[in-house]
C-alpha cells in the first residue's frame, strides 16, 4: 500500500541504520555456547560489542579477524583461519558465526572456502560448526543481516526431510519459532510462556531471552554465550508439528526450512494487537488441538478495554516512526488498529514488507528526514531508538523508544511489546506519551478590553517572592 | 596513506616504547583482539571538537554503530552529537560512485549546518577501493569556502592510538598555525594580571570534567588557547602554535603533536595528569615552571596549597569510609599510575595494577607508588582479571567499560574510569566525585543479596544471613 520513496540526498545525517554484520552477530548470539567472529578490521568489531554491550547491558562475546593494511591488500585468509583456530583452541565453542564485513566483501573473499582450508588443516576442530554469512555493511540493515543469519543456519544445519529422516509431526508437541529481530528477549519470553499453555514446547531460531536477557549465572565469567538456541535443535525441526515465523524479514528462511523439511508454515508479520494475536491463539489452538485457555480470552477482553479507553487520545494522533522494516510494519499496523495515523515514516533500507505497510509513504532515509517530516507533518508522537531523542527534543515531541539501541533506557531490551498484555501495555504507553505532552482545550484569549493582562503584569513586578516557592512545584 | 609514513608514525620518538624493547606497537592476534581500529581513534580524538561536521566516508557499519557514544561534553554547539556518513551502497563500492557522494555530502552538510569546517574521515572500504579523499577536500574547499579537511585514518592502518596520532598530524598538517588568536580579554577584577596561553593536549572533556580544572587555570591567568580536542572549536585548533607551554593530559596518544609543536613553534610540553590531588598540584606547578614566571609560581603555590587544605577536609569523611579497601586496577598507560595516586590519596589500597600500554618509566612509577613488589598485570583477558581480583581479595575492580559487566556477572563492585564512563574524576573537585562513586559502589547493600544462594538450593540457606 505504502508508496516506497528512495533515499534523497548524498549524506545520510543522523544515521537510522544500524549494520549488517552487527544484526548477524546479533542473531548468532542467540545460539547457545557461540562465538560470532567479523571478517574485517578490528574496529567492526570493536564498535558492534559497544552497542550491544550498552544496548543489553551484558558483556558481549565478539571476535575479530583484525585485517590490517597489509592482509587488506594481499588476502586476508590467513587471518581468517587463524582466528578461527585461536577461537576454537581459547573458547572451546559449540558455534563459530563467520560473517563478514563491508572489507571483507569489497577485498573480494571467499569465506567458503577459507572455511573449507580451515576445515583441511584444522581437523582436531571438527566438533566446532562454523556458519558462515555473507553481510557486507554497504547492503541491507541491522534486520538483513539478522535474517541472512538465521537463513544460514537453517542452510547449514537442518538437513532435508530426507537425508534427515525427519518427518512433521513426529514430535507432536515442538513448534519451531524463527523469531524475527524485532522481537525483544522480553517478547520471547512471554511468546514461550503463551505456547506452553497450548501445552506445546516452543523451539526458538534464535533464542536470545536464553541468552541476552539479563540474568545472573552461577558461574563469573564465560567467553562464548551462555544460552541460546542449542545446535543440536535444528536437526529436531523436520520432526515439529508446525514452524511459526514472526517478521516478514524472515519469510525467506521460513520458507527454506519448509521446502527442506516440509513442516507446515505460519506466517506472522508480528504480534503486535487484536488481530496479529487473534491469528496466533487460532493457529496454536489448532495445532495443539485443543481450546484457547481461558485466562488469554479475558487478555483478550482487556486489550479490548485498554482499545476504547486508548482511542479517545490515540484516534487521529499523528505518529512519526524511524524503525527497520518489520517494526515499522508493526507499529504501522497496531496504530492503524486504534485509528492513529502515521505521518511520517522512515525506513534505514529497502525490504519487501514495506509496499504492503498501510501507511500512505516510506521514506528510505536517516533521522534527520524523520525530523524533517515529523515537523512538516505536525507530528505529535515519535517512536524510535535512543538515537532519536535529540530529533525528539528539537520537535518537542513525547518519544516512545522502540528498536536499537536503547543507551538511555535500563531495561528497554527486556520490554514486552507482544501478546494481548504486551499490546494492551504498549497502547497504554503510547496514550500516556500524548498525555502528558498534549495540549488541551482551547489557547487564553485575551479581550481588548479586558484589564486581566495589565493585573498580572502587575503581579509580575513582585516575581521574586511571588515565585520564591516555585520550586516546590517541580 | 604511503606504507612509509606510516611506519613513521609508528616509530614515535617521543615514546618510550620505542626506547625499550618493544618496537612500534603490536599488532593484534586474529581471534584473540579487544580494541578499536584506527578509524575509532581518530575519530574519538576530534570528535570533541564541537562546531565541525564529522563525515564518515564509508559504509555503514563505522559512523552507524558508533555515532552518538561518546561521553565527551560541549558548553555550546552540539554539531559534533550529529552523525554524518556518506553510508556508501553496494552501487557505490562497484561503480566507484563514492568520490562524487562525497563531494555532494559535504556540500549538504555546509548548508544546512554551517560549520566552522568540514572533517571527511576514510574508512577501509574507501580506502581499499582508492576514493582520493585529499583531492576531493581539495576541491570542496575551493567550491564553497569552508575548510574541509581529510582524515585519511581508515581502520585496517592499525591500532586506535595509530588514529589518534594520524589525527594529530592532520591537525598539525591542515589547521593548527592558520589563525593568529586573539590578545586575551582582561580581566576587570586583576586589570595587571599577566595572561599566559596554554595548550592541553589530550584532553577529552569526558563527563565535563575538564570544567573541574578550567577555573584552576582563570585563577591563575593561564588561558587554555586551545584543548585538542575536548569542548574545542575549529578556531581554537587554528591557534594552537601561539602557545606558550603544552601539557598532554594523560595519554601518549598524541605526543606527536606536542613533539612537533615543540620542534616548529619552541613551544615546551609536559605530561602530566588530573586525576589525584598529588597530580593536579604537580601538573600546576609544571605549567608555572615552564612558563617561568615567578609571580604565577607563587600564586601556584598559594593555589595549591590553599585546595589541598581544603580537599583535606572534604575528604577526611570519605577516607574514613574507604580506608583499607582493596581495588584491582586496570587500565593504560599514564593512568595505570596516576590512577594509582589517586586512589591512595583515598586510603585505598592498590593489589595490582595493568600495564598493558604502560612504559618502562610507567612501571617504574608503579613501584615508587606501590613498592617493589608492585603486582603487574601485564595482558589481562577478563578471565585472569577476575582470577587475580580473587587471589588479592580485591573489594572493588577499577577499569574501563569494557570490563564492566565482566565483574558485575562476578558480583564484583566496579568504577568506570575510562571514556564511556558519566562521571568526572579529574582535577581537586574530581577527587571527591571518585571518592563518592568509590563508596557507592562499595557501599551498596545489593551485594550481600546477589551472593546470596537460593534458599532452596542450600542446607545452610534458611536461617543464613
Amino acid at each position: 500500500m505504502a508508496e516506497v520513496l528512495g533515499r534523497s540526498k548524498p549524506l545520510t545525517v543522523s544515521p537510522l541504520k544500524t549494520s549488517q554484520p552487527l544484526g548477524a552477530s546479533l542473531a548468532v548470539l542467540g545460539l547457545d555456547r557461540a562465538m560470532p567472529l567479523l571478517h574485517g578490521a578490528q574496529g567492526c568489531t570493536a564498535f558492534a560489542k559497544v552497542f550491544l554491550v550498552r544496548h543489553f547491558r551484558e558483556p558481549i562475546p565478539l571476535q575479530s579477524t583484525a585485517m590490517d593494511q597489509v592482509s587488506s591488500i594481499m588476502g586476508a585468509d590467513e587471518n581468517l583461519i587463524m582466528a578461527m583456530k585461536t577461537i576454537a583452541e581459547k573458547n572451546r565453542p559449540a558455534v563459530i558465526g563467520l560473517l563478514t564485513t563491508g572489507l571483507s566483501e569489497a577485498q573480494g573473499t571467499d569465506i567458503h572456502r577459507v572455511l573449507k582450508t580451515f576445515r583441511e588443516q584444522y581437523p582436531e576442530h571438527h566438533n566446532v560448526r562454523i556458519v558462515p554469512v555473507n553481510t557486507p555493511d554497504f547492503s541491507g540493515c541491522l534486520e538483513s543481516g539478522f535474517a541472512l543469519a538465521v537463513q544460514a543456519m537453517i542452510a547449514e544445519w537442518t538437513p532435508t526431510a530426507e537425508q534427515g529422516g525427519t518427518c512433521p509431526g513426529r514430535r507432536a508437541h515442538q513448534v519451531n519459532v524463527l523469531c524475527g529481530s524485532l522481537l525483544t528477549p522480553g517478547d520471547l519470553e512471554s511468546l514461550r510462556d503463551l505456547i506452553e499453555r497450548f501445552g506445546l514446547n516452543p523451539v526458538f531460531i534464535p533464542d536470545l531471552s536464553d541468552s541476552l536477557d539479563g540474568h545472573l549465572e552461577a558461574e563469573d565469567f564465560s567467553s562464548i554465550t551462555t544460552g541460546g538456541t542449542p545446535v543440536t535443535a535444528f536437526a529436531t525441526l523436520g520432526d515439529a508439528a508446525a514452524t511459526l515465523v514472526i517478521g516478514p524479514s524472515l519469510y525467506p528462511a521460513a520458507e527454506l526450512l519448509e521446502s527442506r523439511t516440509g513442516t507446515p508454515l505460519h506466517r506472522f508479520d508480528h504480534l503486535f494487537g487484536l488481530d496479529a494475536n487473534d491469528r496466533l491463539m487460532m493457529t496454536l489452538a489448532g495445532i495443539a488441538g485443543r481450546p484457547v485457555p481461558g485466562r488469554l480470552e479475558r487478555q483478550r477482553a482487556q486489550l479490548q478495554d485498554a482499545m476504547l479507553d486508548c482511542h479517545f487520545l490515540l484516534g487521529q494522533a499523528r505518529v512519526a516512526i524511524g524503525a527497520d522494516p518489520d517494526l515499522l510494519h508493526a507499529f504501522s499496523e497496531l496504530l492503524g488498529e486504534v485509528g492513529a495515523e502515521i505521518v511520517a515514516a522512515v525506513a534505514p533500507a529497502r525490504a519487501s514488507v514495506l509496499a504492503r505497510t498501510p501507511v500512505p509513504q516510506v521514506q528510505v532515509g536517516d533521522l534527520e528526514d524523520l525530523e524533517d517530516l515529523a515537523r512538516l507533518q505536525g507530528a505529535e508522537l515519535v517512536i524510535g531508538s535512543s538515537h532519536a531523542v535529540d530529533a525528539a527534543e528539537r520537535l518537542k515531541l513525547p518519544l516512545l523508544r522502540a528498536g536499537m539501541p536503547q543507551y538511555d533506557r535500563i531495561g528497554g531490551y527486556q520490554r514486552t511489546w507482544i501478546g494481548y498484555d504486551g499490546s494492551r501495555q504498549l497502547l497504554f504507553d503510547l496514550a500516556n506519551a500524548l498525555l502528558e505532552h498534549a495540549e488541551h482545550g482551547v489557547a487564553p484569549y485575551h479581550s481588548i478590553y479586558s484589564r486581566k493582562a495589565e493585573l498580572r503584569q502587575e503581579a509580575n513586578h513582585g516575581a521574586p517572592q511571588a515565585f520564591a516557592h516555585s520550586d516546590r512545584w517541580h | 596513506m604511503k606504507t612509509s609514513d606510516l611506519a613513521a608514525l609508528l616509530n614515535e620518538p617521543a615514546c618510550e616504547h620505542n626506547a625499550k624493547s618493544k618496537s612500534g606497537c603490536a599488532r593484534p592476534t586474529p581471534g584473540a583482539t579487544a580494541g578499536g581500529c584506527t578509524f575509532d581513534g581518530a575519530q574519538i580524538s576530534l570528535l570533541p571538537i564541537a562546531d565541525v561536521a564529522h563525515i564518515v566516508h564509508g559504509p555503514s557499519g563505522c559512523a552507524g554503530s558508533s555515532w552518538d557514544n561518546r561521553g565527551t561534553r560541549s558548553s555550546g554547539p552540539a554539531l559534533f552529537k550529529i552523525g554524518m556518513t556518506t553510508d556508501l551502497s553496494e552501487q557505490d563500492v562497484i561503480m566507484g560512485r563514492g568520490e562524487k557522494r562525497l563531494f555532494h555530502s559535504v556540500k549538504q552538510a555546509i548548508d544546512r549546518y554551517s560549520p566552522a569546517a568540514v572533517f571527511v574521515y576514510s574508512t577501509c572500504v574507501t580506502a581499499l577501493i582508492g576514493d582520493d579523499l585529499e583531492a576531493v577536500c581539495k576541491a570542496a574547499t575551493q567550491r564553497w569556502g569552508v575548510p574541509v579537511i581529510p582524515v585519511d585514518a581508515a581502520g585496517f592502518y592499525g591500532n586506535k592510538n595509530l588514529g589518534n596520532r594520524l589525527a594529530g598530524e592532520t591537525m598539525l598538517k591542515y589547521v593548527v598555525g592558520s589563525r593568529e588568536p586573539e590578545p586575551a580579554p582582561v580581566d576587570p577584577a586583576r586589570p595587571h594580571l599577566r595572561v599566559h596561553d596554554i595548550n592541553l593536549i589530550g584532553e577529552y572533556n569526558i563527563a565535563g570534567e575538564m570544567w573541574h580544572t578550567l577555573p584552576l587555570f582563570d585563577e591563575l591567568g593561564l588561558r587554555v588557547l586551545c584543548s585538542l580536542s575536548g569542548d574545542a572549536r575549529f578556531r581554537e585548533i587554528q591557534t594552537m602554535h601561539r602557545a606558550e607551554a603544552t601539557m598532554v593530559v594523560c595519554s601518549r596518544a598524541m605526543l606527536n603533536v606536542a613533539r612537533k609543536l615543540r620542534e616548529r613553534y619552541d613551544i615546551p610540553w609536559f605530561e602530566g595528569s588530573f586525576y589525584g590531588i598529588q597530580d593536579v598540584s604537580n601538573a600546576l606547578r609544571d605549567f608555572a615552571r615552564l612558563l617561568n614566571d615567578a609571580d604565577l609560581s607563587a600564586r601556584t603555590e598559594a593555589l595549591i596549597a590553599r585546595e589541598e587544605a581544603r580537599l583535606a577536609a572534604e575528604l577526611a569523611p570519605w577516607r574514613e569510609r574507604l580506608r583499607g579497601k582493596r581495588a584491582l586496577l586496570y587500565t593504560g598507560g599514564v593512568k595505570s599510575w596516576s590512577i594509582v595516586s589517586a586512589l591512595q590519596d583515598l586510603g585505598i589500597q592498590v593489589v595490582a595494577t595493568g600495564t598493558k600500554k604502560s612504559t618502562e618509566e610507567d612501571k617504574e612509577r608503579i613501584r615508587e607508588l606501590m613498592g617493589e613488589e608492585a603486582k603487574m598485570i601485564e595482558d589481562g583477558n577478563a578471565r585472569q582479571l577476575l582470577n587475580m581480583a580473587r587471589e588479592y581479595h580485591a573489594d572493588i575492580m577499577i577499569a574501563g567499560g569494557r570490563n564492566m559487566y565482566t565483574a558485575i556477572k562476578a558480583r564484583l563492585p566496579f568504577v568506570d574510569v575510562n571514556q564511556e564512563r558519566e562521571h568526572g574524576y579529574a582535577g581537586y573537585q574530581g577527587m571527591l566525585t571518585l571518592a563518592r562513586q568509590l563508596a557507592r559502589a562499595l557501599e551498596n547493600p545489593v551485594w550481600e543479596a546477589v551472593r546470596r544462594p537460593t534458599p532452596w538450593k542450600t542446607l545452610r540457606g534458611v536461617g543464613h544471613g
